[in-house]
């Protein structure tokens, strides 16, 4: 099955972007993140980004940051987020599930245990933060025969070689290019030149493309979907969450 | 390059004030990230940052110490690249920065071999150093790595123990892992987040250390030993009063582990001590260290 792909066909076919929303699996708990997730299912979410809380979280701003630490506190193990995927699959067939990881935590389980717990879990894809290009073929090489796709993040300044290089190899998958230069959070305003380098983006790769960090309203997206086939929300559904307020948007 | 900003993170406070140095000197604005508690226990040289012009950012997050410190750093460079340029001060870290670090370093090693040789015509038999992050461990070995007769020690923090698990010795107590871009050994749980360490010498309490020391242990070039808080204030006190130079915390571990070698070695044997930092800066630390310790003071040396 070809979710995520799916996804973005569906989401374009409808004459939209495809909406993307991250959760911090564990806060305020696991059962309070399942239901978020099915809130946001029903709510029109395409795909589901499940984070795994991790002790160093130095690419996310302090939303994500304190949910991470939260979640750690009540014991969240990745092997938790593997096994709320999989309650998660088995209500929603069609649902992109990613994976949201730092790369510590997968590399600690052991790339093969980790790839067939994910494929147990029917995980779509996994997005690695810290895990650059040169280094991600010994986890591909893992994923690959599983079927399981990989995310690909495109930074404000990478280089459109590095982009199309990304890019290559990968099905079922989506560039997600990060908007700002910059760690997670919502932003007032989003850079002027991001339409114009989304366009650029597009004409590396057949992939979809996807923009998130600092999306936070309709506007924004609005905005940003004219030029990618999706966006990503986490920040804001985060933070939703925190003021005990459900995750909608 | 085009940077008109630095940015660095510190633990003791050496590489920050280095920083704030080089900032003062060419006219640039410096922000320097430093854990909470290491702000606290190592301010003699959060004045001198400030002095020097710099702005101290205490981070509170996680452990408040090292990494902390480092994970902020990250996250200010990544928004602020076009015009800022990171200083990392060990040799841990994405590469080419443990190269870097490890190059700009070898002073120390060069150095230390030419006045070896000037002043007793040999070569060392060992070469000892601290090992946080390592990189005045991996300066001093650089000079002399290609001498295979010299014996590279570098010294990690044993904090209350290895058996207490308060400590921060990444090669003798942890796995390996990945870590602010470098794969290297990490004091790791089993799911792989990474451990509050601990250590009475705030340069050398980070759950990492520059993935070429995991290398040269690999390898046996090196050897890696392990000094606890105790041998370590002994060794500060000791310098002290022996030779009226006051040790940094961290450059004490070193001394430590040659005061522990030396007695079963010749009476001609060499050894080279790399006092990495000055001590001033731990009057206060060491003080407050033995008053918490009063009914476990180790003995002078």
């Amino acid at each position: 099955m070809k979710r995520i792909t799916e996804a973005f066909q569906k989401a374009r076919s409808e004459g939209r972007g495809a909406f993307i929303a991250y959760l911090t699996i564990g806060f305020p708990s696991i059962e309070a993140s399942e239901r978020a997730a099915d809130d946001l299912i029903a709510g029109g979410a395409d795909i589901i980004e499940l984070g795994v809380p991790f002790s160093d979280p130095f690419a996310d701003g302090g939303v994500i940051r304190k949910a991470a630490y939260e979640a750690l506190r009540q014991g969240v193990t990745l092997d938790d987020v593997l096994a709320t995927a999989k309650r998660l699959r088995a209500h929603h067939a069609s649902t992109g599930l990613v994976l949201f990881t730092y790369y510590n935590l997968v590399f600690s389980k052991g790339l093969e245990a980790f790839a067939d717990a994910a494929a147990d879990a029917d995980i779509d894809a996994v997005l690695c933060v810290d895990l650059p290009l040169e280094e991600r073929e010994e986890l591909l090489a893992a994923l690959r025969p599983r079927n399981i796709s990989f995310i690909p993040l495109i930074a404000p300044n990478t280089p459109m070689e590095r982009v199309a290089a990304s890019a290559q190899g990968l099905d079922n998958s989506f560039l997600y290019v990060i908007t700002v230069k910059g760690i997670t959070g919502e932003r007032k305003e989003l850079p002027p030149d991001l339409t114009g380098r989304l366009d650029e983006i597009r004409k590396c790769t057949s992939l979809p493309i996807a923009a998130g960090f600092g999306i936070s309203t309709r506007e924004q997206a609005k905005t940003v979907c004219a030029h990618a086939d999706g966006f990503v929300v986490g920040s804001a559904i985060v933070k939703r969450l925190a003021e005990g307020k459900k995750a909608e948007l | 390059m085009g940077k008109k900003r630095l940015i660095a993170e510190t633990g003791a406070g050496m590489h920050g004030v280095a920083t704030a140095t080089v900032a003062a000197l060419l006219g640039m604005p410096c922000d320097v990230y430093m854990g909470a508690i290491d702000v606290e226990r190592q301010s003699p040289n959060v004045e001198r940052m400030r002095l020097l012009g710099a702005r101290v950012v205490a981070v509170e997050e996680g452990s408040a110490t090292l990494k902390d410190a480092m994970n902020e750093a990250l996250r200010d460079w990544v928004a602020n690249c076009d015009d800022t340029f990171y200083v990392i001060g060990t040799v841990a870290g994405p590469a080419p920065y443990p190269r870097m670090v490890r190059d700009f370093q070898s002073v120390i090693g060069k150095e230390a071999r030419r006045q070896c040789l000037a002043k007793f015509g040999r070569l060392p038999d060992q070469a000892i150093a601290c090992v946080g992050g390592g990189s005045n461990a991996m300066g001093l070995f650089a000079g002399f790595i290609d001498d295979p007769a010299v014996k590279l020690v570098g010294v990690e923090a044993g904090g209350k123990g290895l058996a207490t698990g308060e400590h921060a010795a990444s090669i003798n107590g942890g796995r390996v892992g990945v870590l602010h871009g470098a794969k290297t050994m990490l004091l790791q749980t089993a799911d792989g987040n990474i451990i509050d360490t601990y250590s009475v010498s705030a340069g050398l309490d980070y759950p990492g250390v520059g993935p070429e020391h995991c290398h040269l242990a690999d390898t046996g070039r090196a050897e890696y030993s392990v000094i606890d808080d105790a041998e370590a204030v002994a060794a500060f006190d000791a310098l002290c009063r022996y030779e009226g130079i006051i040790p940094a915390l961290e450059s004490s571990h070193a001394l430590a582990e040659a005061i522990k070698r030396a007695p079963s070695l010749p009476k001609d044997a060499l050894l080279l001590v790399n006092l990495s930092g000055r001590g001033d800066k731990d009057m206060e630390n060491v003080k407050r260290w033995k008053e918490r310790n009063a009914a476990n003071l180790p003995e002078p040396l």
